[in-house]
């Protein structure tokens, strides 16, 4: 087993003992938790709150494979169907991937990446977390009260007049929880542009930074829209006012073009900073720096600026002008330039790099194999003639899965993994890790790959019930999402484990070269004894610690 | 050889060839833009494969030979080349551009009205769970939709209800059903057969029960078939009731006299010139519009006196009453 611990930077002395103050035991009290304004211990809590909703929506998740590995509806009855894939779709969407890495490993690192001791607005932080869990609570009372049917899109007017079904406390749970996602993103902003230690420039810093300020920039500018759209929804169901019912004057398209407005721009929130956290991981496990920094830095921002302009693709087949879909496929294609641009740019990182395949860069490997996957089925989906065939179909949900999970999941896993030491100040044990990360990607290949093929096939979504023809399909899917279970479940184990039992890591058990490394494992309250000064650029490593052999 | 192959043709050729061991992936053919569809779909999956497999071979090339404590040139790693950049990004470019007009024109051909025009055109009405599909001169089918094959068909839908998606795989076509406007399909079968029809848009607790067969016949089965059915009555015939029943001819018909309210012999398809100025198309949507909302584009030297008949028909009578008005010619 290649223990990292017996790696010859990590001086034997200092990695027997955490330091005697840090942030974990400055206090313990209920009180020391839920009235923080550390940085670090509201991460935690954001760590503790979305694994509960992840778990919840991937039980969703099971059931659902679970009714689909025989082609009769058998298993649960066609209502608790829709439901359950409603669930696992705003639970996942609005309670896991939005916040995933921007609130616990944004929260987390983005501070001592900068050098500074907190983010700009730690009160405004908490507060974060407070409408989280307040959103997140009003929609699991939805669950509670019989859930909702009506997917996560809520297209009306299915929403507002048919559907007998919690679809206020779930709207109203996903609006309270959108201020979450924009005082989150806001304090981001302030703190990128004011908290940045001395001689830390922006072309010097960390790819993640950027890559989280391109999505702050998503999460502060396009959240309004989502709440605007899901108050004139709560108005028409509530009180019957005409914004989307045709029959009192409205138009259900507008819902759609309003909703993907910031749905669209929403998937770049849980696409974006798995690129980030990629970034630093081949970086950091490659020993060095990222091929064509700059070109990175700003595709982060293109993709940002882009994911405004092409909303419309969601709508190919909906009943919007034919030219509208010429405009908005050709803006699609534009979005895909530098998502291929960095997945090469990480290739050629690797290239006269000193590879080590740790757990972080095992899941940093896998995103790059399933987002190049998620992307270039991106391509078939923004072309006009072939969506047609494909949307609603099976070939969709494989897609944003490759994109969201294979992407986002994988990215969220492997910085975790990476950032877990300097977290906990704890080890887990590698060769567990390895095999999670391993299992993950063989997993979700067997989940998703065949659904690519179903979809193409012709099975739609959201169908509780199927033709027998795509059954060998489903099971296969089914066998590979069990497996998938297992990836996740398994680090929930052994992390836990490690927070308290783990091996000393040591401050930079990687030999990564962020300031998050250059404060003891786990960070005093305030991160560093004396404030940081950066003078070399990013990722920039000493020959003498780049180890040529 | 008596005819080269175009290089456009060669390609044609090469997908189709390259999707034959495939077969079984792909649903039944039914249509030349269903075998149009395949071929694209084949172009973007080599392509796919090929990025896909170069990608990873190079991460595992590179990673191997370039493991931590491997003997390995490491000397001066580039931390940029503008050259492979210029490359790496015009090649997406162009890629981005081929596939942007392959699929651009697939599907204007599906906005666009082939040459001699549709053969029939049917309506159909979506709701909750069930098709309900109208052919002006035969009957109503539930679940089923009969067509001939090589005769361009036009579908005229709308949804008494939420959103629905009528979706046949089989013709790789599919288009949003939604309540309070008209959408339209068209095709052209090359064999026949039953093919499987879905709802492709969630629609609340049966969705996936929303199906249908689309039956393809010979044009003289076809024939024999809508006769046979129209024994029992046809759309239009449900119109012509329709329209006497709500009392429409008081105004519209011949005893109206055009005074009050124009005749609708032959004005469908037609421009007419409305009151507000310029001219509406007398169109389904347009026809819809002036029965439930008749003072929105009242036609031009006409008093807006006519009563909405909003609340007072369903979409499928609505059909009923449009195919009607679609079947009157001037005398």
């Amino acid at each position: 087993m290649n223990n990292i611990a017996s790696m010859p930077a990590s001086p034997p002395a200092e990695a027997a003992r955490l330091p005697a103050r840090h942030y974990l035991n400055e206090a313990h009290t209920l009180r020391s938790w839920f009235l923080t304004t550390d940085h670090k211990r509201i991460a935690l809590l954001f760590l503790a709150s979305i694994t509960v909703f992840f778990l919840i929506a991937g039980v969703a998740a099971l059931l659902m494979r679970l009714e689909l590995l025989t082609p009769e509806g058998d298993l649960v009855q066609a209502e608790t169907y829709n439901r359950l894939f409603t669930l696992h779709g705003v639970l996942m969407v609005w309670f896991f991937l939005i916040p995933s890495i921007p609130t616990v490993l944004g929260n987390f690192a983005i501070p001592m990446m900068l050098g500074a001791r907190d983010l700009a607005f730690p009160r405004l932080n908490l507060i974060s977390w407070y409408l989280f869990v307040g959103g997140g609570t009003l929609t699991l009372y939805s669950l509670i009260k019989g859930g909702v049917d009506t997917g996560w899109t809520f297209y009306t007017p299915y929403s507002t007049l048919y559907s007998n079904s919690a679809v206020l406390s779930t709207v109203a749970g996903v609006f309270v929880s959108g201020f979450s996602s924009i005082l989150t993103g806001l304090n981001f902003i302030v703190t990128i542009h004011t908290l940045r230690a001395r001689g830390l420039t922006w072309f010097r810093l960390p790819l993640f930074i950027w890559s989280m300020y391109a999505t702050s920039l998503i999460l502060v500018l396009a959240t309004p829209v989502l709440a605007i759209t899901l108050l004139l929804l709560a108005m028409e169901r509530f009180f019957g006012f005409g914004f989307f019912d045709p029959r009192l004057g409205g138009d259900p398209l507008l819902f759609q073009h309003l909703f993907w407005f910031y749905s669209h721009p929403a998937v770049y929130i849980m696409i974006l900073p798995g690129m980030g956290v990629v970034s630093e991981l081949v970086a950091a496990f490659s020993r060095r720096r990222v091929f064509g920094y700059k070109v990175v830095a700003f595709s982060s921002l293109a993709i940002a600026v882009y994911g405004f302009l092409v909303w419309g693709h969601h709508m190919f087949v909906a009943g919007q002008s034919p030219y509208a879909g010429l405009v908005f496929s050709a803006l699609s294609y534009l979005v895909a330039i530098p998502s291929a641009i960095k997945v090469f740019n990480w290739t050629a990182t690797l290239y006269k790099g000193d590879i080590s395949l740790d757990t972080p860069m095992l899941y940093a490997l896998g995103f790059i194999g399933l987002f190049t996957i998620g992307g270039l089925t991106g391509l078939f989906l923004a072309a006009l003639g072939l969506d047609v065939h494909l949307t609603d179909t099976y070939f969709v949900v494989a897609h944003f899965h490759f994109i969201m999970v294979g992407g986002m999941v994988m990215g969220y896993l492997g910085g975790i993994h990476y950032w877990w030491p300097k977290i906990s100040g704890r080890l887990y044990t590698e060769w567990m890790g390895r095999f999670s990360a391993i299992t993950a990607f063989v997993g979700f290949n067997l989940t998703f790959l065949p659904q690519f093929l179903a979809g193409y096939l012709g099975m739609p979504r959201r169908y509780w019930a199927y033709a027998p023809e795509y059954q060998v399909l489903n099971v296969m899917s089914t066998l590979g999402a069990s497996i998938l279970g297992v990836a996740y479940a398994f680090p929930l184990i052994y992390l836990t484990w490690s927070f308290w039992k783990g091996q000393v890591a040591g401050p930079n058990p990687w030999e990564a070269t962020g300031l998050e490394w250059r404060t003891p494992s786990p960070p005093p309250t305030h991160n560093f004894e004396t404030p940081p000064r950066v003078t070399g650029e990013a990722y920039e490593r000493s020959h003498a610690a780049r180890g040529e052999a | 050889m008596k005819d080269m192959l175009s290089p456009w043709q060669a390609l044609w050729e090469l997908l189709r060839w390259a999707k034959r061991p495939f077969a079984a992936l792909f649903p039944p053919v039914l249509s030349e833009h269903a075998d149009g569809v395949d071929s694209f779909y084949m172009f973007l999956v080599g392509m796919s494969t090929f990025f896909s497999l170069l990608i990873a071979g190079l991460i595992v090339f590179f990673a191997v030979r370039y493991a931590r404590g491997r003997k390995a040139d490491r000397t001066r790693p580039p931390e940029s080349n503008l050259v492979l950049e210029i490359v790496w990004s015009t090649v997406p470019l162009v890629l981005s551009v081929v596939i942007f007009f392959w699929g651009a024109r697939l599907y204007l051909r599906l906005f666009t009205e082939p040459l001699g025009g549709y053969g029939e055109v049917v309506y159909v009405v979506g709701k909750q769970w069930m098709w309900k599909v109208q052919h002006p001169q035969g009957p109503m089918e539930i679940g089923a939709l009969h067509a001939p094959m090589g005769i361009p068909i036009r579908l005229v839908m709308t949804s008494q209800d939420v959103i629905h998606d009528f979706s046949i795989p089989a013709l790789r076509i599919k288009r949003d059903v939604v309540p309070g406007r008209y959408t339209s399909l068209w095709f052209q079968a090359t064999r026949t057969g039953e093919f499987p029809i879905y709802c492709s848009e969630y629609c609340g607790t049966l969705h996936s029960q929303m199906l249908g067969k689309l039956v393809i016949q010979s044009p003289a089965a076809y024939a024999a078939w809508l006769a046979q059915g129209a024994a029992a009555g046809t759309a239009i015939q449900a119109g012509e009731r329709l329209f006497t029943s709500l009392g429409c001819g008081g105004c519209h018909g011949a005893e109206g006299g055009a005074i009050r309210a124009p005749q609708l012999a032959g004005i469908f398809g037609r421009p007419v010139p409305l009151q507000s100025d310029g001219f509406a198309t007398a169109d389904e949507a347009y026809l819809r519009e002036s029965i439930l909302f008749p003072g929105r584009k009242v036609v031009a030297g006409y008093a807006p006196v006519m009563p909405t008949f909003a609340g007072q028909i369903n979409e499928e009578q609505m059909v009923e009453l449009i195919a009607y008005l679609r079947s009157l010619r001037l005398p």
